[in-house]
């Protein structure tokens, strides 16, 4: 046992180690990516982890280890398990030997995501069980429990989190190496009539579910996961508080050493622990919900309500006491609080703000030397004057939508630019379609959005940002990377090959940095019939470090902004009406020299 | 300059633009009241908002701490990279705490292509105005001075220490570098740790 200073997600991580998980797989998604990563740093050597290339494949994955035994921890961030539903659908049909757990970071706010989906919602939806923790220790104690009720019940078990467990940091106690579980797995055994999903086994089975979920129902309210903190003082009586994950911290924080009315904490909402509800709403008059995200501990506590014939005033988001969207915050809860026990003092007063001055916007950007600015620049260029669409994906280069350089007409989910382009050019065929793909989305979930507007006979030019690595989530190995989270070096997937394999004929490769070269493929692309592709392959600039920079030769400098204006980099700026390179910034890629009118900017190499 | 404050928890926001070396400042924090036996925990933006958005952490110390964010005029202490972004903060920092402060500003693209402004003169003033006890980080001088703009954070960590409201000492925070930085790098950020103690450095006190 030791004393450490984790990530939420490094002490999942380490209670999964703990608990003796034989087989790991996941695909990389803010905030869920740095568990697979400490399982793959921290691993003893016996456990098997991958970067598979989707959820859905690594749900399916682990879902064949678990049959044949092995403990299973599969990761994701929330619309991964959209990619991963149809597996995970079924596989509650079929139930697990070894325990396995499905690890789903949820993103309130949301801060890196599309949507601000629920998962405690998707785990009532697909009827499995579903954990929530609410700090970064109880989500690493929280581990080995789930492990072990995931093999006591067959059941796959869904592990929620958001990102404030996931990103948080605590010191916690956690054991040593040599103190951690083993788990052996005993081998597949053949079973057709337990493992292959006809629907004579599907009726049989959902019953069984429906049947064991009320019984988990029960073996959760008395699970002390799930807990009424008992009521301060007496001021509040028959008023009090559900909530769960962090909005739980964030609760006891606000009264911190104040008298407090009850709190249930729900650690299990799904199966609900109605009894356990039961008893806390008794004799209550009313409940304020406190939750992030979906109310589904206030729709529960509804139907507790109806079910036991209890009349208690159930308040929460489908009263508007609390937000029904966004992210919570101690000042919000804090607020709701002060509201349903009318209490001034629970506020936070922060220092009042007033005559602020205007505050520069900082959205995300392509960063200084990104390989990315300078192939949507190609396009644009090659692309001038003439009707276009940019189809754009999931990854660093969404960022391209920004101005100046305005190069992402849409983003929908992972690999959906290419279809999309594909139904813009059909309806409107004047339009010249493109569709941005980064390696690691093409992988994912891109390839067969190609077969199909191969097949269907689309005209479209596919333009692969290949930087050969997974930028946006922190760099991450994949199939065209030719090496493993495990470190093992691999046969390389090539892009190329899958493309020409395909059936398209015009596949050219380029280095987008070569700007002449990179407009004129574009040029020559898209003057062919059908699907062409052309691959800009250029190296993060994250991990390539460069050994130049660019200056500029304040003389030469005509102010003419082009290199600003155009470019949108975060290396650029104006001083005294002449542009100036920041040398700390900026990374060499010259991609401003090439636009600049006056021949002012040159490249410096440094020692 | 020494604030009022309950010594049994520490509360401290960091902040800055994405890649500015804010979480090793709070790592260095964390380490060196963890070697105390002290509880810490934090929140902090990872993710998209790296690439040059505004990030923060939330820090605190203490062995009855129930939470890793900070509500609004709770934060001991500030810790800011960037001023627009120590404005920004600045409603988390509660009446009469402290915050150090580097003047550079990161100008962000917004702001070069003309769909943003940045008054910095006037956010400069604000913070004179508004923080009870100021530490204004000229951090260009010192990037110079040191030959390195990578150690900033280490530099206003200096600085912080020296305000009194860590509850932690110069030598607290050597520790930790030497424990988490590797041998190449030590120098240089004891160096910048000691960097405000003697120059770079104004302090504001308002009444």
């Amino acid at each position: 046992m030791h004393k450490e200073y984790l990530m939420g997600n490094e002490a999942i991580a380490i209670g999964a180690l703990a608990a003796g998980v034989n087989f790991v797989a996941g695909y990389p998604g803010t905030p869920s990516t740095e568990v697979l990563e400490t399982v793959a740093k921290r691993n003893p050597g016996n456990v098997y982890v991958e970067w598979s290339v989707n959820e859905k494949a690594a749900m399916e994955a682990a879902a064949g280890a678990a049959y044949a035994g092995a403990r299973t921890l599969v990761t994701m961030k929330q619309v991964g398990l959209n990619v991963a539903a149809d597996p995970l659908m079924s596989l509650e049909y079929i139930g697990i030997k070894g325990g396995m757990i499905i690890m789903v970071a949820d993103d309130p706010g949301p801060i890196s995501s599309q949507t601000e989906q629920d998962t405690r919602t998707f785990a009532a939806f697909s009827k499995v069980p579903v954990f929530d923790p609410s700090s970064v220790k109880e989500a690493f104690l929280m581990m080995k429990e789930a492990f072990d009720f995931s093999e006591k019940w067959g059941t796959p078990v869904i592990f929620r989190t958001t990102t404030r467990i996931d990103h948080g940091y605590e010191s916690i106690d956690i054991p040593d190496e040599n103190e951690y579980e083993k788990h052996g797995a005993e081998g597949f055994v053949k079973d057709a009539s337990s493992f292959v999903i006809f629907p004579k086994l599907s009726v049989k089975n959902h019953a069984l579910i429906e049947k064991r979920n009320a019984k988990l129902s029960e073996v959760f309210s008395k699970d002390p996961l799930n807990f009424i903190l008992p009521e301060t003082g007496n001021r509040y009586k028959r008023r009090a508080i559900a909530t769960h994950g962090i909005n739980y911290t964030y609760v006891t924080d606000v009264f911190d050493g104040r008298e407090h009315p009850e709190i249930l904490r729900i650690a299990t909402p799904f199966p609900f622990p109605e009894e356990l509800a039961a008893d806390f709403l008794r004799d209550k008059d009313e409940v304020l919900c406190v939750e992030e995200l979906d109310p589904v501990i206030e729709k529960a506590l509804i139907g507790v309500c109806g079910k036991y014939g209890l009349y208690v005033k159930i308040r929460g988001k489908l009263t508007g006491d609390i937000s029904p969207s966004g992210e919570n915050s101690i000042d919000s809860i804090a607020e709701a609080l002060a509201g349903f026990l009318e209490d001034d003092d629970l506020r936070c007063k922060g220092t009042e703000l007033k005559d602020v001055p205007d505050l520069p916007v900082r959205p995300p950007v392509l960063c200084a030397g990104c390989p990315h600015r300078a192939s949507f620049y190609a396009v644009k260029q090659a692309m001038k004057g003439q009707k276009t669409f940019y189809g754009g994906d999931i990854g660093c280069y969404t960022l391209g939508n920004a101005q100046p350089l305005d190069m992402c007409d849409t983003c929908l989910c992972m690999g959906a630019g290419i279809n999309i382009a594909q139904g813009i050019w059909r309806t409107e065929p004047d339009t010249k379609c493109f569709a941005f793909v980064g390696d690691s989305t093409f992988f994912a979930s891109g390839i067969t959005g190609v077969i199909n507007a191969f097949y269907n006979r689309a005209q479209l030019t596919l333009v692969v940002l290949d930087n050969s690595t997974t930028a946006m989530t922190g760099h991450q190995p994949h199939p065209g990377t030719g090496r493993t989270v495990m470190g093992q070096v691999v046969e390389k997937v090539s892009i190329e090959k899958i493309l020409r394999a395909i059936g398209l004929t015009f596949v050219e490769t380029v280095d987008p940095l070569d700007l002449p070269l990179a407009i004129d493929t574009i040029k020559r692309a898209q003057e062919e019939d059908g699907v062409k592709a052309v691959i800009f392959r250029s190296p993060c600039i994250a991990i390539e470090r460069s050994s130049s920079k660019a200056s500029v030769d304040k003389d030469k400098c005509i102010g003419c902004r082009k290199c600003i204006n155009e470019l949108g980099c975060p290396a650029m700026i104006l001083e005294g009406g002449k542009a100036k390179t920041l040398s700390s910034t900026c990374t060499g890629c010259m991609l401003c020299e090439k636009v600049c009118p006056a021949g002012a900017i040159k490249e410096e190499r440094m020692q | 300059m020494q604030t009022e404050k309950d010594l049994s928890q520490v509360n401290i926001v960091l902040c800055g633009v994405g890649g500015q070396g804010t979480v090793l400042a709070s790592r260095l924090i964390a380490d060196a009241a963890m070697k105390k036996g002290i509880r810490v925990c934090s929140a902090e933006t990872i993710g998209m908002a790296q690439r040059g958005g505004s990030v923060f952490t939330n820090l605190r110390i203490g062995d009855d701490v129930k939470t890793p964010r900070i509500g609004s005029g709770k934060a001991d202490l500030m810790i800011a990279f960037e001023p627009a972004e120590a404005v920004r903060m600045l409603p988390y920092l509660k009446e009469g705490g402290a915050a150090v402060v580097s003047v550079d500003p990161i100008m962000p693209v917004s702001a070069m292509v003309g769909t943003s402004t940045y008054p910095t003169e006037e956010i400069i003033e604000y913070l004179k105005a508004h923080v009870k006890h100021l530490t204004l980080v000229d951090s260009a001088k010192a990037a110079a001075e040191l030959k390195s703009a990578k150690c900033l954070n280490v530099v206003l960590l200096g600085a912080a220490v020296r305000s009194g409201c860590l509850n932690l000492s110069e030598k607290d925070i050597e520790e930790a570098i030497n424990k988490r930085l590797p041998e190449k790098l030590r120098d240089l950020n004891i160096k910048a740790l000691m960097y405000t103690a003697k120059e770079g450095v104004t302090d504001h006190e308002n009444q």
